[in-house]
């Protein structure tokens, strides 16, 4: 089996400390670059602020669920006990709410964690298993103890070619004015088609 | 203390911090070496131990429940016994990673990954209990879970048993989510460190593709947080419920407001007992004791103390309460509960979980894991005790004396018991192998050095 051709589609960056990392992600957002990323082993506080992020809307989907998950738990109980066998226990009326609240915290906190998961996957975008970071080697360095910059473009293209952002070459010295030494390939393998992270 | 020196150890114990490289290769090591004799001779007693435990289930299943000793009026013993106290030891986990963790104690770091693992197993066999007291257990999803039939016929949501249901059930599956959320960053370190293709392939289908990319990161921390928030309440709310099993009866011994913090404390003193009774073997086991340090077993012990003095408020309210009420049969409950049958386990229960644990106010003691080791052995024998203390001396003296009776238990309840440690012990040791013990991600972002100084004060 021969080894698939390897493709460059931007550069990475590498850093030892997060300060540096941090004041690279500044300068990159500061230039306005449009396809990267910064990769570290562990979160670094201040990086979504530095690389200028916008909030995450995580929150919002647990909240949203577990108000569902409070309103089903409602018409669950509520429902059964009233509409579909109505049936006096206890001598208490058919919706005795109080009885029913440990289920519906329950079932607020069921919706809200099931529905925090699945939006982590989507939002991390998870489940996407093969990413250039992979076929550029840089994946164990960033799971381990480096931090990168990772951004993507092509090569000699600027302007348009690289979505109104700077072009390879200025990317390249933004990378060393941050104090950045190592600064490598970023590859993809031609065996894949995808558009690689984020 | 500092808190540094809470997070790592005092500097006597670690001259110098880890670096991020060798703690991943301190954390990954049993992942990445093949097991040592002590682990095969370990899970070789474990492993033979679960198989007791399936023979027992295969027992109660072919014959009927009618294999235990429970008889009338002890219509429950061990195996609701059983799932309390599994509850129970479950609960410190989530204690440690959430409670903890939004509490910004970062000493949690370092056992919270492990306790949480703990957590699921538990939570596990617990759940066992109750399925094989149904005695039809593969029908008893028909009994617990709402679904729509043609009969018209549900749950009764009034019931504590079916609250049971939905909380135990939330918690084992929200215990689940969040260690797995725990896992992925680390899941994708091992993937990365893996030279052989086959685990470098299960790793990373496990690790979902993660390469730590900080919008991932951004994600990932708000809703680690919520999980967090979440379960702090959950697991609150848990063992409320499961106190409710008892409290909202109408039995002597049982009916009591002061059930639902009683439980909660209880669970909190028998979840560290538990965490620091495998803890102190694991991290000698796999040499992570400069992670795992003392320091985390002082911590432990502290928290054991306190819970052990709220505890042991809850055992002398209890008396007092039944002599302040002035209802007789209250009393009776009590005097039964302390001088007959069973007054051997009552007294046992409170040694164990109130006397011992007052060692630990010697900083020689708890500061020494070889004597910490034996306390929270007897801090877990107690724990169990007291569940059964509660479920049967309520029951053995009812309002009926003719009915009077003393429960035994049978070799198959014995093998139970015996059998639900070993499948949890096998599991905790496959854990060891098989995932990382300690959370890399978690311990190197609370490294000194590994937050930025400026800290994103710019913008």
């Amino acid at each position: 089996m021969t080894k698939p051709a390897a493709r460059d589609i931007g550069l990475v960056g590498l850093f030892d400390s997060p300060d540096a990392l941090l004041h690279a992600a500044r300068m990159l957002r500061d230039a306005g670059c449009a396809r990267w990323d910064c990769h570290t082993p562990y979160p670094v506080h201040g990086l979504d602020r530095a690389m200028g992020l916008k909030r995450t809307p995580v929150p919002i989907v647990t909240m949203t669920f577990a108000f569902l998950g409070l309103a089903s738990a409602v018409v669950l109980t509520g429902g059964l006990s009233v509409l579909q066998y109505p049936i006096v226990i206890g001598g208490k009326p058919l919706f005795s709410w109080l009885a029913f609240v440990p289920i519906f915290f329950e079932l607020f906190v069921l919706f809200a964690t099931v529905s925090t998961l699945v939006a982590l996957i989507v939002l991390c975008r998870l489940g996407r298993w093969h990413s250039p970071l992979h076929d550029s080697d840089i994946a164990r360095l960033v799971t381990c103890d480096r931090f990168a910059v990772v951004w993507q473009g092509q090569q000699g293209q600027s302007g348009q070619g690289n979505q109104g952002g700077p072009s390879a070459d200025q990317v390249r010295q933004m990378l060393q004015d941050a104090g950045c030494t190592d600064i490598r390939p970023l590859v993809e393998l031609d065996e894949f088609s995808t558009e690689g992270p984020q | 203390m500092s808190r540094d020196n809470v997070i790592l150890g005092p500097p006597s114990e670690l001259a110098s911090p880890i670096s991020p490289r060798r703690l991943d290769d301190d954390i990954y090591r049993p992942l990445e070496s093949f097991p040592t004799w002590r682990w095969w001779i370990a899970i070789s007693v474990t492993g033979s131990l679960a198989m007791l435990f399936g023979y027992c289930v295969w027992i109660t299943v072919s014959k009927g429940i009618g294999t235990w000793g429970n008889n009338q009026p002890v219509g429950w013993a061990f195996a609701i016994t059983n799932f309390v106290f599994w509850i129970g030891i479950g609960h410190a986990g989530t204690l440690i990673s959430a409670i903890l963790y939004v509490l910004r104690q970062t000493w949690r770091t370092a056992i919270s990954r492990f306790s949480e693992a703990m957590t699921v197993f538990a939570v596990f066999v617990a759940l066992q209990f109750p399925l094989f007291h149904t005695g039809r257990p593969w029908k008893a999803m028909f009994w617990l879970i709402p679904y729509p039939n043609d009969m018209s016929v549900y749950q009764n949501f009034r019931s504590p048993l079916e609250w049971d249901v939905f909380a135990v059930g939330t918690y084992a599956l929200v215990s689940i989510m969040f260690w797995y959320i725990g896992l992925i960053p680390d899941l994708a370190s091992a993937r990365d460190r893996a030279v052989d293709p086959v685990r470098k392939f299960l790793y990373g289908l496990a690790s979902l593709g993660w390469v730590g990319s900080a919008r991932a990161w951004q994600h990932y921390e708000k809703g680690y947080i919520l999980f967090a928030g979440l379960a702090t309440a959950l697991v609150i709310s848990v063992h409320s419920i499961v106190s409710f099993d008892f409290a909202v009866a109408f039995l002597p011994g049982w009916h009591s407001t002061i059930f639902p913090p009683y439980f909660v404390a209880g669970a909190i003193l028998s979840g560290f007992a538990m965490v620091a009774t495998l803890v102190i073997i694991m991290r000698k086991m796999f040499r992570l004791s400069h992670v795992i340090t003392t320091t985390h077993v002082e911590l432990m012990n502290k928290i054991i103390i306190v819970t052990s003095l709220m505890v042991g408020y809850s055992y002398v309210l209890e008396v007092f309460m039944s002599w302040y009420c002035g209802r007789e049969v209250e009393w009776f409950g009590t005097i039964t509960r302390a001088f007959g049958s069973y007054a051997w386990a009552y007294w046992l229960t409170i040694l164990c979980n109130v006397l011992f644990p007052q060692l630990f106010w010697i900083p020689a003691v708890r500061r020494s894991a070889w004597i910490t080791w034996p306390i929270v052995v007897l801090v877990n024998l107690g724990m169990w005790l007291e569940r059964f203390v509660i479920i049967v001396t309520g029951l053995y003296r009812d309002a009926l004396p003719s009915s009077w009776w003393v429960y035994r238990p049978t070799w198959i309840d014995l093998g139970l018991l015996a059998g639900s440690f070993g499948v949890f012990l096998t599991f905790v040791l496959l854990f060891c192998r098989f995932l990382p013990t300690v959370s890399a991600s978690e311990m190197k972002a609370i490294q000194p050095g590994a937050q930025p100084a400026a800290g994103g004060e710019h913008d």
